[in-house]
């Protein structure tokens, strides 16, 4: 079993405003852990992705409900969570983009990027309901697993 | 960095010369707002020029997808001008690359236009 080293948590409201704010945290987090600008920008903008999914789709916009943020550096990966308090989905349900009657659709796209750009994508559903979009980026060579935040995991 | 847009015609061809971020909310909206009132003034040839366009998510993508459907609905062609690298390589793993026609070339651009 891995060894969880530090954790941090982030509770965003289902607001257009939190989109960037969950990527600035994320970038912020990400220069911390030691990634370089290319990688940084890779995992900020899966975790915009993420965010807008929950924003748009999983919230559908209630501003009753939140989008929880959790980032666990762990001893080679960084793992990042985005959970949000809709009804969940299947990452297998979601159409390919990249078929050709999906390539000219508007959306559908943010999965996709997500993939491409973190070294794994997991979805599953959250125990209080809810999907929780799971990102794993393996840490960058010689890391020497710099503190991220203040809690204790 | 917002979203900025200018337009500049030449003939019946407009450039538009875009700065800033094409995100979800403001920066795609703008960008949706400036071609469909482009359109309705009878501007169907259209450049956009990302070249200081420093970053663009999914609904930026979409949005040009948008674009690019509406203007040739409309009988028109839009063309994409100096891509910055994070762009490209967007298009590149989506696959929009083999959708839009893309230039490096200003006055080639223009000329490209089959009018």
């Amino acid at each position: 079993m891995r060894g969880l080293t530090q954790r941090i948590e982030v509770t965003l409201d289902t607001l257009l405003e939190s989109v960037d704010l969950a990527e600035d945290i994320t970038l912020r987090v990400a220069e911390i852990v030691g990634f370089d600008e290319e990688q940084r920008y890779r995992i900020g903008m899966s975790v915009r992705e993420a965010v807008i999914n929950a924003y748009e789709y999983g919230n559908v916009h209630d501003r009753s409900r939140h989008i929880y943020l959790f980032f666990e550096l762990l001893s080679a990966e960084l793992v990042i969570r985005v959970r949000d308090q809709g009804a969940g989905f299947r990452l297998e349900d979601v159409p390919d983009p990249l078929s050709e009657e999906n390539l000219l659709k508007t959306s559908g796209r943010g999965l996709f990027l997500i993939r491409a750009f973190m070294d794994q994508l997991e979805v599953t559903y959250a125990p209080a309901g809810g999907a929780e979009v799971i990102m794993t980026k393996r840490l960058p060579p010689a890391q020497s697993q710099p503190s991220v935040g203040a809690s204790e995991g | 960095m917002n979203l900025r847009a200018t337009q500049r015609d030449l003939g019946d061809t407009t450039v538009v010369d875009i700065s800033g971020r094409i995100t979800l909310g403001e920066g795609s909206a703008l960008l949706r707002t400036m071609v469909r009132q482009l359109l309705e003034t009878g501007r169907r040839y259209i450049v956009l020029n990302l070249a200081d366009v420093s970053y663009i998510d999914s609904s930026g993508i979409g949005e040009l997808v948008s674009s690019f459907t509406a203007v040739k609905k409309e009988g028109g062609e839009l063309k994409l001008l100096h891509l910055t690298k994070k762009v490209h390589d967007l298009l590149l793993i989506t696959k929009l690359f083999t959708v839009f026609d893309v230039h490096n070339d200003e006055e080639k651009a223009i000329a490209s236009f089959s009018r």
